[in-house]
């Protein structure tokens, strides 16, 4: 049985308080009651108040939704069927140059992906707003969810498939009642990553928007560049709460599945 | 032809929406600044047909990747993103590396809580972790305030609108790239190797240098290339927390774009990133596949 060693026990509380200190800090200074954000005056909630009250914010905040949700069910079936691709059929003319475009995204620099999305934009006439955020989005997270879900895929039994197809099934069918169960969670949660990343997203957007869609993330940037503001430590806070409640039960729930999962490959073992 | 539609939907995505834009910006970078809509020249007149397309191509120079030699900004932004991004790596290393090592050496039954604790801050806003630090590093921040409570400083020191903001930014956000690749690495470790380099005479600290960081060397290797790269382009760090003296290529395409409306320039810099770029993601996909071969 390992134990924690006292060098070991340090560098973990010295890395997690670096961490998570500043987020601590700024979720403290929300409840400030001091416009000035440094000095501390009491508690009080009057920042969230002021939020409800910002239409701005609650029109970017909805405008960043439809965004993500959008380019994250895009991006999760396009991605899907890249990974189907890059993984199952071995052989077609350019898939050297599939494969480099489904990878390059990844590091590509932030700011030439939107620059080129841009020019393209405006190259062939198409007014920016929510669609063309929406189709930037979905082509940098398909990639993201492609990787996921390859992953998935090349580590599953091909011969499951087979025996589908054996059995009478269509290619598609047996897409549809075999393959897709099994890679279902690497959907789920490449889904997810595509919804964060979309949420997260300041760079890209800001190329990609027109005056009429400014996402949340663009609405922060230009207030924060003036400073600090207890409003954005508000706006924080909730984005904080919602992350830190939607990753703590995702992690419960897929722990409870693994832990199901287990008992059932025993149950059938002994059967 | 069902076949057809599976290739064809996402590889069409991807050209349509990736090769196009990116070869626009490859010929605009070869054109002039024009007063026009869209303000550059030439623009690709095809009514004229083939002697359209010539003249369009004779009127593509390099004139743009003279000029990004000439003016030192933009070498000098080159030079000092570079310079950020390499130190920043380093730093990220040496903060990151005792943590995966604490994390892989931690008792089994610890380890998904302290990974999730790692991976957390990853999903949270990164424009919130970079702007959380805005109100610390303030000249009136709570870093100084501490720090004159403790009597440490005399007087506030100037910490946000640096270069030193900038390193503490990229260390800060890119810290969990860093940790879960050596983590991934340190795991695999097979313990009996320390305690045979041990009883063969090696101090605890030689086998340390001998046994665990060879081992981990493409961890090692993989988290500086993901902290590295992203860093090298970065924007949001230097707008937020550098000053303006702090020089980052991220920031000067930006401001070439939205501010001097010079599309040609800002195009030009970002293909130079872009050959700057090449040989470090060479560098890490080698690692990548390195690292697949050697597990099987």
């Amino acid at each position: 049985m390992r134990r924690f060693t006292w060098f070991n026990a340090t560098s973990l509380t010295l890395g997690f308080a670096f961490l998570y200190l500043p987020m601590v800090i700024l979720v403290i200074y929300s409840f400030n009651a001091s416009k000035l954000v440094t000095v501390w005056a009491g508690f009080s909630t009057q920042w969230y108040g002021e939020l409800i009250r910002n239409e701005a914010f609650l029109d970017a905040a909805w405008v960043t939704l439809r965004v993500a949700f959008f380019s994250s069910t895009l991006a999760a079936i396009l991605g899907t069927l890249a990974a189907y691709v890059l993984v199952r059929a071995n052989r077609f003319p350019g898939r050297t140059l599939f494969s480099g475009m489904i990878y390059a995204p990844l590091v590509m620099p932030e700011v030439i992906t939107g620059l080129s999305l841009l020019l393209l934009f405006i190259g062939i006439g198409l007014d920016r707003g929510i669609l063309t955020i929406v189709l930037a989005h979905t082509t940098f997270s398909m990639c993201y969810v492609s990787v996921v879900v390859s992953s998935r895929l090349a580590s599953f039994d091909i011969s499951l498939e087979e025996a589908a197809l054996d059995l009478g099934c269509s290619p598609f069918e047996a897409f549809r009642l075999v393959t897709l169960p099994i890679i279902a969670p690497a959907v789920i949660s490449g889904w997810l990553l595509a919804f964060t990343l979309s949420l997260d997203d300041l760079v890209i957007a800001s190329f990609a928007a027109g005056p009429s869609s400014t996402t949340l993330p663009i609405k922060i940037f230009s207030a924060v560049r003036l400073g600090v503001s207890p409003e954005i430590n508000a706006l924080s806070t909730i984005m904080i709460a919602i992350v830190t409640v939607g990753v703590i039960s995702a992690s419960l729930i897929s722990k409870r599945s693994a832990v199901r999962q287990e008992t059932e490959t025993r149950a059938a073992e002994r059967i | 032809m069902r076949r057809l539609i599976l290739i064809g939907l996402p590889y069409l995505w991807l050209l349509a929406l990736f090769l196009v834009p990116f070869l626009i910006v490859l010929k605009i970078s070869l054109s002039d600044i024009a007063l026009s809509i869209p303000p550059y020249t030439p623009q690709l007149d095809l009514s004229e047909g083939w002697a359209g397309f010539r003249a369009f191509l004779a009127a593509l120079d390099f004139e743009n990747f003279t000029f990004l030699t000439t003016d030192d900004l933009y070498w000098k932004a080159y030079l000092s993103s570079f310079q950020i991004a390499l130190l920043s790596t380093l730093m990220t290393l040496a903060t990151g590396f005792p943590i995966a090592y604490a994390l892989a050496r931690a008792p089994r039954e610890w380890r998904p809580t302290l990974l999730m604790l790692v991976i957390l801050p990853f999903w949270t806003s990164f424009l919130i972790r970079v702007y959380a630090w805005m109100g610390i590093l303030n000249t009136e921040g709570l870093l100084n305030q501490l720090l004159l409570a403790l009597g440490l400083i005399s007087e506030p020191l100037t910490i946000l609108n640096t270069n030193t903001a900038v390193y503490i930014g990229i260390v800060y956000t890119y810290l969990p790239f860093m940790i879960l690749p050596i983590y991934a690495a340190l795991e695999k470790l097979d313990d009996s190797l320390l305690e045979a380099a041990e009883d063969l005479g090696c101090s605890r600290i030689s086998a340390f240098w001998l046994v665990t960081v060879p081992l981990s060397r493409s961890g090692i290797v993989a988290g500086c290339f993901l902290v590295f790269i992203p860093a090298l382009g970065e924007f949001v760090i230097p707008s937020l927390l550098g000053g303006s003296q702090t020089l980052m290529i991220g920031k000067v395409l930006w401001e070439e774009f939205f501010s001097n409306r010079d599309w040609p320039v800002a195009s030009a810099v970002a293909i130079i990133l872009l050959l700057i770029l090449i040989v470090p993601i060479i560098l890490f996909q080698r690692n990548q596949q390195k690292q697949r071969e050697a597990e099987g």
